[in-house]
């Protein structure tokens, strides 16, 4: 219990202070939203309760847009997001293969985290670095011209 | 106002006042003055320049002369040399090579910048650097000289038409925003650009932002709005940092906040972020987005000029569209639309990806063939392959094939031969691409990004990629086809935004233009590409296998059998078609059909 108290006062501090920086305005919820889920990774219930408490605007509606957009996250995910861009000129370029790469090495499948708590795999829109696909993308490093036999060593740099 | 015949602008960033940018400066003033040319050449102090190898550096204006790894000993021959003589010293000047930027190359020769012409030019963190290019000049005369009327007016002789995708003439959307009644309007900049293989706005807001702003100021004059947003995908995180940084200069300039450049015109802009959803891009689902809402589009009409963000009368351009606006002011509507065809004027940024040798952000008029694209413009098919399908449009546009090559490009050309402008993602396919695959592929992308508002979109996309799928797998029927043309048909008809109307596109356009290559995975149960999966085989020749069983050992499935130096054999029923024998046989010896 004492862990979930002390998630809980980190919580609602992480809301009031997003909700400082940005403004208590109901149009300020997407950025907020955001920055909350940047700062704890993903947005638990208690955080949506708390954003709709202080803008004041209904349960429902927060949640709504939480689970809208792809950025905002409802369920906890790994230490290291690896981002695999499912788009087409990555498509084109042998991202099938590459992607098959990624769940051969991590064991899992996308939308899934590894047992060690590592890695989630996701996929992600275009990146908008086409010249350099296939793309994927580790936390906040982009690694382009990718080919399935890089993955295992990119991997091992982050485990 | 004093007027000097040259400025010389010293790099005082950390980096080269550590090496010593002060010491240059001040020996710098000190031999101008000893040469007595100190009333006739400026000293400046400007941000970063170059790279951090170049430090200590200067940059001189108005040659625009780059000159590098100075020390204190050089610059008396330095200024003798060019400011006395007027002769530049090679010596000096900055590599003549750029390091190659792999996403905007030197243009070639069918290529015409004026989108990109300061991109990889001017450091897009150092405003003045955007004004020595003439930046906020338009501004200048537009406050000056000009009534919104007559702004208006400007755009519209030029025929600008709006970048986004749509077309439409920008004057006239700026006409029908100025004419709508309301003490509060709203300008916004859509640089929500989610189109797959579509980069050519993320490049131009981290390398020139102020162009878009320019545009933008000048937009909100001709309308007559106080606020603007620039709506900018969370995907972006440099271009939205560099375009705030941007604005907080331009602000502290005075060209954005109350009384721009001293008149009676108040403008300012605002960046929001969006959080991850391609259908944000629409305009009025992007328009909910900022209002702190679901991104779900709605019905038109009443179109943004009339009731748009929290119900009051918006404008609302891409990117391109406002970059191209200063231009227009300064060289006039006649200068622009000399370039491009009867319908389309100007220039069109696209990226160019896919199998193709030279990919990357390209600037061509309008008018251009795809065929000078791919092979002059983007230098071929990659490996010596051959053209298969130019993809254009995005994820609502089509693939054309061969015989579309020879078209000019614009706006109705594309859309007549079955795909669509876009934004401006363009990819090239090459032999090796199955083209029932990649109908799928956008089917999969369209159904994932439907917002689910419209039954049409929500579960007709369904339909579609479950159809398709079915094709893939080689359990297709020989109703599939028609029924694909018919749900498309219906999709297109009934959906109520353009991300629905769009989608059936690449399914339609590949039926079209493709056709044999459905038919021959329905019918003969074969994908010529050999990409199908369920459709290919791998078979070893037993004339070339040596036995050397290295295909046996590396199949995961154990499905190959033989003796050692005799030919093997794969059994297929129990292939998975993973392909890997085939990777690791060094004798070429497995075949796959």
């Amino acid at each position: 219990m004492t862990v979930k108290t002390i998630d809980q006062a980190l919580i609602l501090e992480t809301v009031q202070e997003a909700v400082e920086c940005i403004g208590n305005s109901r149009s300020e919820l997407i950025p907020i939203l955001s920055q909350v889920n940047d700062k704890l990774g993903y947005l638990p219930e208690e955080a949506l309760e708390e954003v709709s408490k202080q803008l004041n605007v209904p349960k429902s509606r927060v949640f709504s847009v939480a689970t809208f957009y792809n950025m905002l996250i409802t369920k906890p995910r790994g230490k290291h997001i690896v981002q695999f861009c499912e788009s087409a000129p990555c498509h084109v370029a042998g991202g099938r293969d590459v992607w098959k790469a990624l769940q051969e090495s991590l064991g899992i499948k996308s939308g899934e985290t590894t047992l060690d708590g590592n890695f989630s795999l996701v996929t992600t829109s275009c990146l908008g670095v086409c010249g350099v696909g296939p793309v994927i993308i580790i936390d906040d490093e982009i690694f382009g011209n990718l080919e399935p036999n890089k993955i295992p060593e990119i991997l091992d740099r982050y485990r | 106002m004093k007027y000097y015949r040259s400025h010389i602008l010293v790099s005082v960033d950390p980096v080269c006042v550590e090496k010593g940018a002060y010491e240059i400066l001040d020996r710098l003033q000190d031999e101008l003055v000893g040469q007595g040319l100190i009333d006739e050449i400026q000293v400046l102090e400007t941000s970063r320049i170059g790279e951090n190898e170049d430090a200590p550096d200067i940059m001189v204006y108005p040659e625009g002369i780059h000159y590098v790894n100075l020390t204190l000993n050089d610059i008396p021959y330095l200024v003798t040399e060019h400011f006395l003589k007027g002769r530049v010293v090679p010596k000096f000047t900055a590599r003549a090579e750029k390091p190659v930027e792999a996403e905007l190359r030197a243009p070639t020769a069918k290529e015409v910048r004026n989108v990109l012409r300061n991109c990889g030019v001017i450091n897009p963190e150092n405003i003045e650097d955007y004004i020595a290019e003439n930046g906020y000049l338009a501004l200048g005369k537009v406050l000056s000289e000009m009534s919104p009327d007559d702004v208006i007016q400007e755009i519209l002789n030029s025929g600008l038409r709006g970048r986004g995708g749509a077309g439409f003439p920008t004057g006239k959307k700026w006409g029908f925003a100025r004419a709508s009644k309301n003490d509060v309007k709203f300008l916004i900049c859509n640089a929500d650009e989610g189109d797959p293989g579509a980069f050519m706005n993320r490049h131009v807001l981290e390398s020139d932002p102020h162009s878009v702003i320019e545009g933008m100021i000048i937009a909100a004059y001709a309308i007559g709005c106080k606020q603007g947003y620039i709506y900018c995908r969370a995907e972006y995180p440099i271009a939205i940092k560099t375009l705030n940084i941007a604005i907080g200069q331009a602000r502290n300039m005075g060209l954005l906040g109350n009384n721009i450049l001293g008149s009676d015109f108040s403008f300012d802009l605002e960046v929001r972020m969006g959080a991850g959803a391609f259908v944000c891009g629409e305009e009025t689902a992007l328009m909910a987005s900022i209002e702190g809402y679901r991104g779900e589009p709605r019905p038109r009409p009443p179109f943004p000029a009339n009731s748009g963000l929290w119900g009051k009368p918006t404008n609302i351009n891409n990117v391109e569209t406002y970059a191209n606006v200063p231009q227009i002011i300064l060289n006039g509507a006649a200068w622009f639309s000399s370039v491009g065809t009867e319908n389309c004027k100007g220039t069109k940024t696209f990226a160019l990806a896919g199998d193709v040798n030279n990919t990357g952000l390209i600037e061509v008029p309008f008018g251009i063939t795809l065929r000078e694209i791919v092979y002059d413009v983007g230098q071929g098919i990659k490996n010596g392959k051959k053209f298969k399908a130019i993809q254009t449009g995005g994820p609502a546009g089509g693939c054309l094939s061969e015989a579309s090559l020879d078209l000019a490009v614009d706006y109705e050309t594309l859309t007549k031969a079955g795909s669509i402008m876009g934004s401006g993602g363009m990819i090239v396919m090459d032999e090796e691409t199955c083209m029932v695959d990649i109908a799928r592929f956008f089917m999969e992308f369209t159904q994932d990004e439907s917002c689910g508002k419209c039954t049409p979109c929500r579960v007709g996309t369904k339909q579609l990629l479950d159809i398709l799928k079915r094709i893939c797998d080689g359990k297709g029927i020989p109703q599939d086809l028609d029924m694909l043309e018919l749900l498309s048909v219906e999709i297109k008809e009934t959906s109520l935004c353009g991300l629905g109307q769009g989608a059936p596109n690449p399914v339609l356009t590949n039926l079209r233009n493709f056709r044999q290559e459905f038919e021959t995975h329905i019918y003969d149960k074969k994908c010529p590409a050999k990409v199908c999966k369920a459709l290919i085989r791998y078979t070893i020749l037993p004339d070339i296998c040596t036995g050397c069983t290295v295909c046996a050992r590396n199949c995961p499935v154990l499905c190959i059998s033989g003796e050692r130096r005799q030919p093997h054999v794969i059994d297929s029923d129990l292939c998975i078609r993973c392909g890997i024998c085939a990777q690791v046989c060094n004798f070429n010896a497995i075949e796959v059909s």
